[in-house]
């Protein structure tokens, strides 16, 4: 499932500049693209408009061929799954139930969950590896376990595409790596994902693409390579660095310099 | 969900007998067989009189009032997303006592029975419609934490003209308002009993049918979005129709504190925060405490009353104490 934008601009009211201005980009279906950019680059404004949560002021933004504000909320919702960049929880609940709220844009307010959601939810939960954490309360688990519980979310909601921000933002290497690999996984199975991130060396390294916006405007887009160039970086961060090749890896990695 | 069907059994069991209970005993003593002569229309014309005409209306107005408090407070908690919300947190019953207060202070009461719930009534629909047209003048949509913020400045609004009236009138003015502000189901007759079920059970329904909804709403609004649901219009209902209960409730019995506030969450205890079960849940859990709430209020001190919303205070915290406790184990 590709999604774009075309000449997208929008405009917070109260702002000197506008958050995002006349970004045209596309992310094509299949691949695992990163969106990194400085903090204010406009990173999330591209996420909810690509989600069609926020109004563009001139523009477009589209999800597979249609604007995506003409898609219905439900329809959408069995489309692209999101993980936001956080969530607090008020009041009690398991975590199968939270997964299971994954189900809503199949089942609507009205029908009972039956088999077919059943067995979605147990995959969602098996393949984020918390089936043995079903029955807890989410608010005892660490922040890796929660993450892990909203991603099984939107799996459950058995989209075709994958929206996150910053889904590893506070979570230590070993629950960042797992999580990423997952993704990766999923994308060579045929899911659309597009991650949020500050973290450069582990976007060249998982990511089939990249977007590096800067203050509103695409600075670079392609692949690892295409967008890994010191020149380019040095002044969307305005710190000086070095690019080179990880010799373990073998993926680009970026070193600031002091 | 097995656990929430035993629960429904037993509150189920639980309201019929709070209804029996409340039949059955009051500053008249009746037998049980008393009570069963008069339900099929035999024995003493009294008696009967007693049976269907005050204990069991009051009753149902009981089962009504509690479990729509019940069902309004859970549904306020999730909409705002705060635990400590209750029916009563965006100033309805402010709107109800101020115009309540009114018509005492002016002596319009004496112009018949209807007079005083018709005010209350009209007084809890000038609030709700104060605030929801503050909390969604900005784009059109519905801002919650305005929605807080705006009903506890028009509550604060009404207790200033609630404390005018008491500073202009009489005392015993002033002695009947509060004990109407306290709450109590005396007011109960059977043309009360149907006004207040034709607007809690309707309302009731519509809020169990957003249930799912409700569920993503009290996670998040952007959250509730993205697994597509039509967030705004949710809210709208959510708050319309949690509104309605409430303003009928507080017309008909007075405000009446902390059923509201801690049945949803001793049914939370429970069951957990799925609304499809918290809901329907919580209104039979805050029916059959208020039924007992009024035997209690009736008997104290018999003949008198004491206001219901002293017993539900009383008798409830302790109450949930004790739920609270059990939880943390």
């Amino acid at each position: 499932m590709k999604l774009g934008t075309d000449h997208l601009t929008i405009q917070y009211s109260g702002a000197a500049r506008p958050a995002l201005d006349g970004v045209t980009l596309s992310i094509p279906a299949g691949c695992l693209t990163a969106v990194l950019g400085p903090n204010g680059s406009g990173k999330s404004t591209l996420l909810r408009a690509l989600l069609g949560a926020s109004r563009p002021s001139t523009g477009t933004a589209t999800l597979g061929d249609r604007d995506v504000r003409a898609w219905d909320r439900r329809e959408l919702a069995q489309t692209v799954g999101v993980v936001s960049q956080s969530e607090t929880i008020a009041f009690p609940i398991t975590v199968r139930e939270m997964v299971a709220m994954g189900r809503f844009p199949h089942l609507g307010p009205l029908r009972a969950e039956g088999w077919r959601d059943r067995e979605a939810v147990d995959k969602a939960l098996e393949r984020c590896d918390i089936g043995d954490l079903r029955n807890r309360q989410v608010t005892t688990l660490s922040g890796g376990e929660f993450q892990r519980v909203r991603i099984a979310r939107a799996l459950a909601q058995e989209p075709r595409a994958l929206v996150l921000d910053e889904p590893t933002a506070s979570l230590d290497l070993r629950h960042e790596m797992s999580i990423l690999g997952l993704l990766r996984d999923w994308t060579d199975d045929g899911m659309t994902v597009l991650l949020i991130t500050h973290q450069l060396n582990l976007a060249a390294r998982f990511a089939d693409r990249m977007i590096l916006l800067d203050g509103g405007h695409v600075a670079a887009e392609g692949t690892p390579s295409e967008v890994f160039r010191r020149e380019i970086l040095e002044r969307v961060y305005d710190w000086p660095v070095r690019v080179d090749e990880d010799p373990v890896t073998g993926s680009l990695r970026v070193v600031p310099l002091s | 969900m097995t656990r929430s069907r035993t629960t429904a059994a037993a509150l189920i069991l639980a309201v019929a007998a709070a209804v029996f209970i409340a039949v059955r005993f009051g500053s008249v003593a009746l037998s049980t067989g008393d009570v069963l002569d008069a339900l099929k229309g035999r024995g003493d014309p009294v008696k009967r009189d007693i049976v269907v005409g005050l204990r069991l209306p009051r009753a149902l107005l009981g089962v009504l009032v509690g479990g729509g408090l019940a069902m309004a407070g859970a549904t306020f908690q999730a909409l705002l997303r705060n635990p400590l919300a209750e029916p009563y947190i965006l100033g309805i019953s402010g709107g109800a006592a101020a115009a309540a207060v009114t018509v005492l202070a002016l002596g319009l009461v004496s112009a018949g029975s209807w007079v005083l719930p018709a005010a209350a009534f009209g007084g809890a629909l000038l609030a709700i419609l104060l605030v929801f047209r503050v909390a969604s003048a900005a784009d059109r949509s519905l801002d919650v934490r305005v929605l807080l913020l705006a009903g506890v400045v028009v509550g604060a609004f009404f207790s200033a003209m609630i404390a005018l009236w008491f500073a202009l009138s009489e005392a015993s003015t002033v002695r009947n308002a509060v004990l109407w502000m306290m709450g109590s189901l005396a007011g109960a007759d059977w043309r009360v009993v149907v006004t207040a079920a034709a607007y809690t059970l309707p309302a009731g329904i519509a809020l169990i049918a957003l249930a799912r909804p409700l569920d993503l709403l009290a996670i998040g609004e952007d959250t509730a979005t993205y697994l597509g649901a039509n967030v705004e219009q949710v809210k709208r209902l959510a708050f319309g129709m949690a509104s309605l209960i409430t303003a009928a409730g507080v017309a008909m019995a007075g405000v009446i504190g902390f059923v509201g506030l801690i049945v949803p969450h001793a049914v939370r205890l429970v069951v957990g925060s799925g609304h499809r079960a918290l809901l329907p849940l919580s209104f039979l859990a805050g029916s059959a405490f208020l039924v007992l709430a009024d035997v209690v209020a009736r008997l104290v001190i018999a003949p008198s009353e004491i206001p219901i919303g002293v017993v539900t205070a009383f008798a409830g915290v302790p109450l949930f104490l004790v739920l609270l406790r059990a939880s943390l184990r």
